[in-house]
């Protein structure tokens, strides 16, 4: 049932793999610099948000980020990439990704998000509309509360959701065998009711291929299924963090050796698919994507007073009166 | 969409507070195909105090929906549920319980709309009974409220009549923010009045005065305004006219009416049955410190729960403010010169 993947499509999917790493390692030098906050980079996982992304549609299907993924999500449209860009500068428009875009916020609150995808895949149900909600969470965020009873309840539902865990060995310091004693990630579905699967999350070809698989359940009525796509995580946890303090030297190495980008690259290069200067040109297109995003972030940066918006549909007689205070301290614009 | 149903327009009938609630959730799902009923033993149970009984059986397992024993995945699949454009009313079978869905009421469904900057929002009405004064076992009449009016983007109400449980049910499934319902527990049965059978909404935001008075007021909610009229009926054979005020909704604040009844009576006395820390009434007392400081003549009483966690049954009726205490900090009140 898997849609065959033409040319084009596994050329799109390398340069999207570039294009996140490129974003993500741009990101990370906007924190060093000053001018973006915290922020968690993808490298090692670029493989298995790609790869799930090409297994979805982008008009019928959602995708509920944790945090790391929005930067391998090209997929979805440039919207995708643009408002996490203002997210990790602190915009509050880094929360806004417009529609009709069906990519939910970066989620900082471990596997809360779960629920919600559980949620909105049975309103899709409820409603007729043929699609999927799926949910990314790490290997750590399986041992939230959120996790387990999502899950449990998406089996009852029988709700058009795919879980993928992705498996990157570490939950900031918390190797997995401290996360759990269970064989692997996977097999914790068989509790649910519904069906896990374990995949090599640096191979993109066989995560497309299981997301594939586990859409085609959702949309047929058939139910969850749980992916669980192990990799490395081959950068610090965030900007915040000092993976030398934890990871063995030794297997931050062997990961390398097995990145899921030099992995594609070598499979779209025997199939002619694929050159150096491929790699060269994807590179520059996605530091200019970046750049320009960059550039638009912080040339239109939020009016403080921006922190009375939202916080209800009207707002409140008591938060206009604290607004009145604010201007007549700050100002209406203090930019 | 819509069913409209026709009901003349001043018809009304004697109800419970648990009728009335029952009768609204009838009505706005016949109203709305969107309005679901979500939560533990909801469905073919109707409910453990039959709120919801009923309702499985005119609209279906589809709308009226028996969860797992699971209260964050209950507001949590809420959340996405009204992302995805339906409008769920979840139960929280006792706000102790609430404390295992905190994060997704106050962390997730709170601040949707913020974080999103208006493209989801958690139309979501959270219906829980709390207060105490019939022997559950613990943690199941803990008065928990002030915990959830310290976050940002929830609306609180805590409505005393079963006029009012319906008029600001009704407002809140159909406001587009998430409403937390809070019921009163012991009042459930207790608390009967003429409810409007046609469409009745309450505007949430806007505290009712109850009774009238001139030498003091007494601000409550929820269950504590009943105890606060049987108070005021024995103040009056003391001779003193105690007006009382029924806040009905805690988020948004009726700050106005609280302004109005102070300069009006001078004196005040705040009822709740939350510990005394922190409690609500802090914030009334806060509040009227910013409007209405130089009308008072005598210091604001509050009487509150203890600051002790919510005791089992042989303690209780020391516990809940009674009319007793409220009676005693009236005539403090009155009678400081």
């Amino acid at each position: 049932m898997t849609r065959p993947l033409s040319d084009d499509d596994l050329r799109a999917m390398m340069t999207h793999m570039i294009g996140a790493r490129v974003s993500s390692q741009r990101a990370f030098n906007l924190q060093r610099q000053g001018r973006a906050g915290t922020n968690a980079p993808i490298d090692g996982s670029e493989a298995i948000v790609v790869g799930a992304a090409r297994a979805l549609d982008p008009t019928a299907d959602w995708v509920l980020p944790q945090y790391r993924e929005p930067v391998a999500l090209q997929r979805f449209g440039p919207e995708v990439l643009e408002s996490y860009v203002r997210y990790i500068l602190g915009d509050p428009d880094g929360g806004h990704i417009p529609e009709p875009v069906r990519v939910w916020p970066p989620q900082i609150s471990l596997a809360t998000q779960v629920p919600h995808a559980v949620g909105m895949a049975w309103g899709m149900k409820r409603t007729g509309e043929t699609g999927c909600a799926l949910v990314f969470l790490g290997d750590g965020s399986t041992s939230e509360g959120d996790f387990y009873e999502a899950a449990n309840f998406a089996g009852v539902l029988r709700a058009p959701v795919i879980f993928v865990v992705v498996n990157n060995g570490w939950a900031i310091s918390t190797p997995v065998a401290s996360q759990t004693a269970a064989k692997n990630f996977a097999a914790k579905s068989h509790a649910f009711g519904f069906p896990g699967t374990t995949v090599d999350g640096t191979d993109i070809l066989a995560v497309y291929e299981v997301v594939s698989e586990a859409r085609e359940r959702a949309v047929s009525g058939a139910g969850p299924t749980l992916i669980e796509a192990v990799t490395y995580r081959l950068a610090p946890h965030t900007t915040a963090d000092d993976p030398t303090r934890y990871m063995p030297d030794d297997e931050l190495v062997a990961a390398r050796g097995r990145d899921p980008l030099t992995r594609f690259q070598k499979e779209l290069s025997g199939r002619g698919l694929w050159s150096d200067d491929d790699t060269t040109r994807a590179e520059a297109d996605a530091d200019a994507v970046m750049e320009a995003a960059i550039q638009a972030a912080e040339a239109d940066r939020a009016n403080p007073i921006e922190l009375f918006d939202h916080v209800h549909a009207i707002r409140t007689t008591r938060l206009e009166r604290q607004r009145r205070e604010w201007i007549d301290h700050y100002g209406e614009d203090p930019r | 969409m819509s069913h409209v149903e026709e009901i003349p327009d001043d018809a009304s009938q004697e109800m419970n507070m648990l009728e009335a609630i029952n009768h609204t959730l009838h009505q706005e799902m016949r109203r709305d195909e969107r309005v679901m009923v979500l939560g533990e033993d909801v469905g073919h149970n109707g409910g453990v105090f039959r709120a919801t009984d009923g309702l499985h059986t005119e609209f279906g397992g589809d709308r009226v929906v028996d969860t797992p024993l699971a209260e964050a995945v209950i507001v949590g699949t809420s959340v996405g549920l009204a992302a995805a454009g339906q409008i769920p009313v979840a139960e929280i079978q006792f706000l102790g319980f609430a404390y295992q869905a905190m994060h997704q009421i106050a962390g997730q469904a709170a601040r949707l709309r913020f974080r999103t900057r208006g493209r989801f929002q958690a139309r979501i009405t959270i219906r829980s009974p709390f207060g105490g004064g019939v022997r559950t076992p613990e943690l199941h009449s803990d008065s928990i409220l002030s915990q959830f009016a310290n976050v940002p983007g929830l609306k609180i109400v805590a409505p005393s009549s079963a006029s009012d449980a319906k008029g600001m049910l009704a407002t809140a499934i159909r406001d587009p923010d998430p409403v937390l319902f809070l019921e009163p527990l012991r009042g459930y049965r207790m608390i009967k009045d003429e409810v409007p059978l046609g469409e009745h909404l309450v505007e949430l935001g806007k505290a009712r005065t109850v009774s009238d008075g001139s030498d003091v007021v007494i601000i409550a909610w929820s269950y504590m305004v009943d105890v606060a009229m049987r108070a005021a009926t024995e103040l009056a054979n003391e001779g003193i006219s105690a007006r009382i005020v029924d806040l009905r909704s805690i988020v948004p604040l009726d700050t106005e009416a609280i302004a109005q009844a102070v300069e009006d009576c001078g004196r005040v006395v705040v009822v709740q049955e939350a510990p005394e820390t922190n409690g609500f009434a802090s914030e009334v007392i806060a509040t009227i410190n910013d409007t209405s400081f130089y009308s008072l003549e005598a210091p604001v009483e509050r009487v509150s729960g203890w600051d002790a966690p919510y005791p089992t049954g042989q303690l209780e009726d020391f516990y809940v403010p009674d009319v007793g205490r409220v009676v005693a900090a009236v005539r403090r009140v009155v009678e400081t010169p």
